[in-house]
Formats: structure tokens, sequence, C-alpha cells
């Protein structure tokens, strides 16, 4: 099924679910929550029509159980959810980084803690998506800053989660979620997939989880004669569970590393005018948006501004950041928190020249509060 | 002696369904009904003529969810609680795969007890086993929903005060298509029961009563690994002989038998006709 390359009005709920049909996205499992609900609405309909499937959960563990399920039969999953089922989905979460099962979670965040503000916009599950689920582990958390970019990073994050075995969170906000743009979406025949490595080995010879030169696991879904096993537990190269101390921690390295190695492949971002600036605005997801709008401003009144946009937050762009930093005496992180990424910020460049900008009441920062902190900046400087 | 080496190696049971020279030891205790149940599902197994290729074996956290690795199937060790949801979502993508899910006590009807009902419910094709050692075993005896009133447990020291389910009359109300229940004593009836759920087409429920020595047995004096064997047959009449007690001569009793045995459509057999509904409109 491909949809025609034209204009549609549509909400970044709606381009996350095409994206996902475009990804070749065929389980989706859910559990109804607003901002994140039209996700699982759009899918209930259009899954079937590609021979997909669809089910609505009794909660949102049993949602990322299902989809966990799904991918070890060989479907591409996915899930999605806003903040207090994120909340409820962090243990398996870990499973799927553990056991080494793509799927992908959508979370549209909301303002919390707990039932927070529902459901006024917020960027406060930034470190819950990076570090929710118990124990370390690699995840790849990506964030869009519009309807198109949440179509296009959707089909990104199934991507990324079927080349390297790993759990993908899209995170996304209630604006991102709810707000209609004209978009075009391109055919989706020409989306470009990724599809699981398998193996060529026959089954009596086969190793899930042998260490591999790409550190990626040639995993097989079940029914294809390849019976494996596959637990939560510290295993070996045959997925059976193991306390040697020899496979325990090298095993940990491998999961953590396949991902770092890729960090060229795994890296979005957008930047623009780094280069000679004095103050540089870093932003993602729908404080891009007021960021852009301020920098022009900024621009405007003659101010050397530069704009890197992450989106990719999980891994954190260390060198793209430092390199953007480098020329400015201001970095300007303005946040829909009281300050998550930032920290990240302040790890690679130092505390001395960032600027926070925060808000964390439901409502979004404007383009006139971060024109302020830039012009605060200069004017410190 | 002579006659057993020289049998081929594929005619004896557990060498065509268990990891026998990966995984043995097992981790259950000397005693323990567990491997009964498991043996019970291989030779139901075995009397269907199943391919192993086309099982699934699910479980969560617990003994019980100890026993996929041993057998030679496409096995899956998951969270507590979740096997079910898990097991969901691989039967709605496989819809050809006989998918059995194991489970214990507390992991299926305390933290999944959500995930049981809704199963049943929705009566998807899952056979779900689950081994009622009535305690939490691998932690040490603490109650569990199926702990009977009045027992002690680890964190019961006074005596437990909850009444306990009755995991198979609770999957009937639930509207699985088939629950039953049997003890580790009566292995035959076992047996037949779990193929009778294997072959069912839609929620199937085995309840395998298993007291654990270990802990609850220890804990109240029930006794050794044998005298747990005669508690069962003692304790335990079938579905007919309840049918003449009072309710309160039935409350210590452990029944047997057959609790419901429907004709409802499968959940991914009603998918398939919602993909079709859905292709139809699209097309036209």
């Amino acid at each position: 099924m491909t949809a025609k390359p034209v204009a549609r009005l549509m909400q970044g709920d709606e381009a996350c679910a095409e994206g996902a049909i475009a990804a070749g996205c065929r389980f989706f499992a859910g559990y109804p929550i607003t901002p994140a609900t039209e996700i699982a609405e759009v899918l209930s309909r259009r899954l079937p029509q590609v021979g997909g499937k669809f089910i609505q959960m009794e909660d949102e563990i049993g949602s990322i159980a299902a989809i966990i399920g799904a991918s070890v039969g060989g479907a591409k999953s996915l899930t999605a959810t806003s903040g207090p089922g994120f909340s409820l989905m962090q243990e398996n979460i870990g499973y799927a980084a553990m056991a080494e099962i793509p799927c992908v979670i959508v979370n549209v965040q909301r303002l919390g803690p707990s039932t927070g503000r529902p459901t006024s916009p917020s960027q406060g599950d930034v470190m819950q998506a990076r570090w929710g689920t118990h124990g370390d582990h690699p995840i790849i958390v990506l964030s869009p800053s519009s309807v198109r970019e949440t179509f296009d990073l959707t089909t990104r994050a199934f991507y990324f989660s079927e080349k390297y075995c790993t759990p993908v969170i899209l995170l996304m906000d209630e604006v991102i979620g709810h707000m209609r743009e004209r978009v075009v979406l391109p055919d989706y025949e020409t989306v470009e997939r990724a599809e699981r490595a398998g193996t060529t080995v026959p089954p009596e010879w086969y190793k899930p989880y042998e260490n591999f030169p790409s550190d990626v696991p040639p995993l097989v879904p079940f029914g294809e004669g390849y019976r494996y096993h596959i637990t939560g537990l510290h295993h070996d190269e045959r997925g059976y569970p193991t306390n040697r101390l020899d496979e325990v921690q090298p095993w940990l390295e491998r999961i953590f590393r396949k991902i770092d190695r890729s960090l060229s492949d795994i890296l979005l971002y957008d930047e623009d005018g780094v280069e000679d600036a004095d103050v540089v605005v870093i932003a993602y997801g729908v404080t891009a948006r007021s960021s852009r709008h301020a920098v022009e401003m900024a621009r405007e009144r003659g101010r050397k501004v530069g704009f890197l946009k992450l989106e990719t937050l999980w891994p954190f762009a260390e060198e793209i950041v430092e390199q953007a930093a480098a020329q400015a005496s201001c970095i300007v992180v303005p946040e829909l928190n009281l300050g998550q990424l930032v920290l990240e910020v302040e790890r690679v460049i130092g505390r001395d020249k960032v600027l926070r900008v925060n808000r964390a009441d439901g409502e979004m920062i404007k383009p006139a509060e971060i024109l302020k902190a830039i012009e605060e900046c200069e004017w410190t400087r | 002696m002579d006659k057993i080496t020289k049998t081929p190696r594929e005619s004896r049971i557990h060498e065509r369904y268990l990891r026998h020279h990966k995984k043995f030891p097992n981790v259950w205790c000397a005693g323990c009904g567990i491997g009964i149940v498991l043996g019970a599902i291989i030779r139901a197994v075995d009397s269907l003529q199943l391919d192993k290729d086309n099982i699934a074996m699910i479980s969560g956290i617990g003994c019980t969810g100890r026993m996929p690795v041993y057998v030679d199937f496409n096995t899956m060790h998951t969270t507590h609680g979740r096997a079910l949801a898990f097991a969901t979502g691989l039967k709605m993508v496989r819809p050809e795969m006989k998918v059995i899910v194991v489970m214990g006590d507390g992991d299926a009807l305390a933290i999944g007890g959500n995930h049981f009902i809704h199963a049943a419910r929705r009566n998807i094709g899952l056979t779900a086993i689950v081994v009622n050692n009535s305690t939490y075993g691998m932690t040490g005896g603490q109650y569990s929903p199926t702990t009977p009133t009045g027992v002690l447990a680890a964190t019961a020291p006074y005596g437990h005060i909850e009444q306990p389910f009755h995991i198979a009359e609770l999957a009937a109300a639930a509207r699985a298509a088939f629950a039953a229940r049997s003890t580790v004593y009566h292995v035959k009836e076992l047996e037949k029961y779990i193929a009778h759920a294997i072959v069912k087409d839609g929620f199937s429920v085995v309840e395998a009563m298993s007291y654990c020595h270990t802990t609850l047995g220890r804990l109240n004096h029930w006794g050794t690994a044998p005298d747990m064997m005669r508690r069962l047959k003692e304790q335990s009449i079938t579905c007919k002989q309840a049918e003449k007690m009072s309710e309160e001569e039935k409350q210590a009793k452990i029944i047997r038998g057959v609790f419901a045995d429907r004709d409802i459509p499968e959940y991914t057999r009603l998918y398939d006709q919602v993909i079709e509904r859905a292709q139809k409109e699209a097309a036209q």
C-alpha cells in the first residue's frame, strides 16, 4: 500500500502512525492515553488494511510485552503511550535491551510528574527515556520537532531498531503529537527499511547471541526452524543463563559497543550557522521551534547566533555539541523541564558558558524568552 | 542394561524434547513437582505428534519460569507476570504456532492476574499451564494468591488471613475455552488435560497442583516430598465427588476435573476477519 505524494493536513500522531506503516510496522499493541491515543486509533484502522495486526491490551505493561513477543515472531512492532504509561513500560524496555529484541516505543510527553497537568506539553521524560529501566543498558532515543519530522524519525526508529536489535524510543511531546501541519509524505516504497541480519548457518550450528563482527546478534524469528532460548537473565551465546564472569560483563560491553561504534549512523541533528557564532542555541522537540524563531529574531538584531537542533537525544551527541560550542562564548539550552538534557551539555562543555531556559508549567517556552537569554548571554560576556 | 544403550537416541522421549546435553541438572529442588509437569507436557506434545519448530514455550519468573530453558522448543523466559502478554504478541503474528505458557500461581494470578483474565476473555489460542504450589517458592515461601487460609507462610507468621483464588474456576468464569485442574500425583490425568488444552482452539488453562515441600511444607510441618504427594492424593476429589459435598466440606479439598470446555471463536481467527473487512473496505 503506497500513499500518493500529495499534500495533507495531518497531526503528529497521525504522521507517526503513517511513518510506522511506511517503515513496515505490522504489529501494534497499546492502551489508551492522551495525548498518544490517536496513534492507536489510526493504526487500528490502517494496520489490518496492510495485513498487519492491532490489539488494545489491558495495560501498558501488557502492551510492551505484546510488542516484544510479536517482534520475536518477526514482526516490526510498535507501542505508543504517554508519561504514566511510559513509566509502566520501563521493566520490559530493559528486557528488550537485554534480550536484544527490536521494537519501537513512542512516548508523547505530557507534563508530570505523576498524573501531572493532563495533558499539557512537556519534555520531562528525557532522562527517563535514557535511564528509566534498571541496570546499565544502551538505548536510542529520537525526538521530532515537526509533523513531517515525526514521520521521518518514526521510520528511522524502526530502521535503527531492526539494524541494531535494540528498543528505540521516539520521544514526542503533546504539541508535536496534536499539532496539525501541511505535509507531503514520500512514496512509502522509497522509505529506507532495515531487516534483521538473520543467519546463514544451519540450525544445528546456530548461536543466537554469537559475538558477531558487527556486535549485533543474528536473531531469527521464532517458528523458522531455529529453536533457541531468549531470557532476561544474563546469558551466553546460546541464550542460556550464565553466571560466568567472563561472559556477563563482556556481553554488557558488547551491547553498548554495537551502538557506540555506529554513532555516525545514529546521531541525527541539524545545525545552522554555528561555525562563527557567539551564541549557540541547542534545542530539540517542540522547543526547537521556539528556538529557531528566537535565533532568527536575534540575527535580525545583528547577533551572531548559531542553532543546533538535536534529533537523536540518546546516545548523546557529545562531539557534535562540543564542535558546535567550540567558537561560541555562550550556549543557550531551552527545555520544557527543569533542566535535563542540559546536564549532558554541561558535562561535555562545562557549566561556565551554559545558560538554561526552563519551563515546566505546561506552557511552551516563547521565542521572546529564548531571545532574552541570548541577549543576556551577550550582555554578560 | 544392554537393551537401554542400544536404543536409538531419538526413540527416547527425553532425548527428543529436552536440551539434555546443555542445561541439566535443573534448578528445582529434589522432590519438586515442576519436573513432573514438564514430563507431562512433553509426553502430551509427543502424543500429539507436533513439530517442535512450531511450538513456543513462554514463561514468566519464578521456579516454574525456569522450565522453558530445558525444552527443545522456541523458548522465552520473560518478566514476572507478563508471559501471557508476550505470548499474545507472538501468537498474533504467528497464529499457526502452538504457544504454551507456563507459570506459577504467583506469576499467573498475582502480578500477572490482569493478563490472565484478559487473555481468557479475549479467548486467544494460548495454552496456559499453571503450576500451583500455593506459595512463592523461589523467594522462600511467602503467601501467594492461592495460599490456603490459615496456613503459615514466610510473610504470614501468624497464619494467612486471605482467601485463595481457585485458578481453574477463575479461568472458567473469565470465559476461557478450556479450564481444568489436576495434580502432580495424578500424572496421567494431568497429561490428558494438557494434551486437550494444546489441541483446543482458544484460551485453555490447566492448573497443576504441586505443593512446595521446601518452603510451605516445611513451614507448616507437612513433611517431605513424598508426604506432599500423599497429601495431594488424599486431599483431592473429582468434580463428581464434589457435587455431593457441602461447601464447607469442599473447602479443604482439591477438586480435580474440567471446569469449562466450550467452543467459542478464537481471537486470531476473528482478527483474520477484521483484516478481510478492512481490506475490502479499503478497496472500495
